[in-house]
């Protein structure tokens, strides 16, 4: 999971669903399939949210960790 | 496609954006859409207040007339205070206060001969909502001629028609002539004045329309073509009639007559 290079990184804090997940979707949107987005939340129901609704889109959630006090990190690979 | 959405407009359409058919990708489709709406009224109400709402970036509405009270029961774009003014105007305010994405151009007059493909030949897909025969095959030969995708509703008492021809696709869908080849002797279909007409079948069936134009745009679903979708209100039903090419249809059939636009004669005069 270290190795995992980042090519867009988004940051949330501060949004609230569904804007976290809308606004995710506009970049992943724009990116190429392979590619790798980073999603930075403080909103706590998107961190489930955001990684169930990418996953119904088609796209795969390779790691959803908690990296502070109320502060997680998504990241996700564009497929399609 | 790459798009930029504002803040407000990523609230204003997080709806349509969530559901994977649509996305910023089908958002920036919609924006960039030039949809032209023939008729303010009972139908053209409903369907350019949805596709204004929808974030569809041009509307051109077409309309004469100007707002009088018999039109309240149904044409909802309109107001009271408003009675007197311009259809077209009416319009342009109500959509420009629901969405200032929206630009709205204005034809504050009768669709003829000399008019018709100038107006059209600007737009992507075209939604018939007028009230009259002369019209209706006007715009639809219009229509065939610039291979524009044609919604066409209509409206009676307690019924609703709708179908789609798709004249960017001739072969595979029949036009409006296929289902009526020439405009009913005069006195024969009764107009909504004088037949009457439950405003509520305006709002479905323009809302439908307005459906099929969004569908149309965003590539998505598939187009009521070769169906006439036929709304019962009494008995809240709808029917779906099957609608063939007529091989001896005069504009799209083996040997067509019709190779210009032709103007006839309004029955009446009255306004509806």
């Amino acid at each position: 999971m270290e190795n995992i290079q980042v090519n867009r990184e988004l940051d949330l804090k501060g949004e609230v669903c569904p804007f976290t997940f809308v606004k995710s979707k506009l970049i992943l949107e724009q990116m190429q399939p392979g590619e790798i987005l980073k999603v930075i939340l403080d909103y706590q129901p998107s961190v489930e949210n955001v990684p169930k609704s990418m996953r119904e889109e088609g796209q795969e959630v390779i790691e959803v960790k908690q990296t502070g006090e109320n502060l997680w990190e998504v990241i996700i690979r564009k497929v399609k | 496609m790459s798009f930029q959405f504002t803040e407000e407009q990523i609230k204003r359409y997080s709806r349509h954006i969530i559901l994977p058919e649509v996305g910023g990708k089908g958002q920036q489709k919609l924006l960039n859409a030039k949809v032209l709406v023939i008729g303010a009224g009972g139908l053209g109400s409903p369907s350019l207040y949805y596709l204004a709402a929808a974030g569809v970036g041009t509307l051109g509405i077409v309309d004469f007339d100007v707002v009088d009270f018999s039109n309240l029961q149904r044409q909802i774009l309109h107001s009271t205070e408003r009675v007197g003014m311009p259809k077209v105007e009416s319009a342009k305010k109500t959509i420009e206060a629901l969405n200032p994405d929206v630009k709205v151009i204005t034809y504050n007059e009768k669709i003829h001969k000399n008019n018709v493909m100038d107006i059209i030949k600007e737009y992507d897909v075209v939604l018939d909502g007028s009230d009259n025969f002369p019209t209706r095959f006007l715009v639809n030969d219009a229509c065939y001629f610039l291979n524009k995708p044609l919604v066409s509703a209509a409206i009676l008492r307690f019924e609703g028609q709708l179908t789609t021809f798709d004249y960017r696709n001739k072969e595979n869908s029949p036009c409006y002539r296929c289902l009526f080849p020439e405009p009913p002797p005069p006195g024969l279909v009764p107009s909504c004045q004088e037949a009457g007409l439950l405003g509520v079948v305006g709002g479905i069936m323009g809302t439908l329309q307005a459906n099929e134009a969004l569908k149309l745009i965003l590539e998505i679903g598939e187009p009521l073509v070769g169906k006439l979708l036929v709304f019962d209100a009494l008995h809240t039903e709808f029917n779906i009639v099957k609608l063939r090419k007529d091989k001896k249809c005069p504009l799209c059939g083996e040997k067509p007559t019709i190779k210009e636009l032709i103007e006839y004669e309004q029955a009446c005069d009255v306004r509806f």
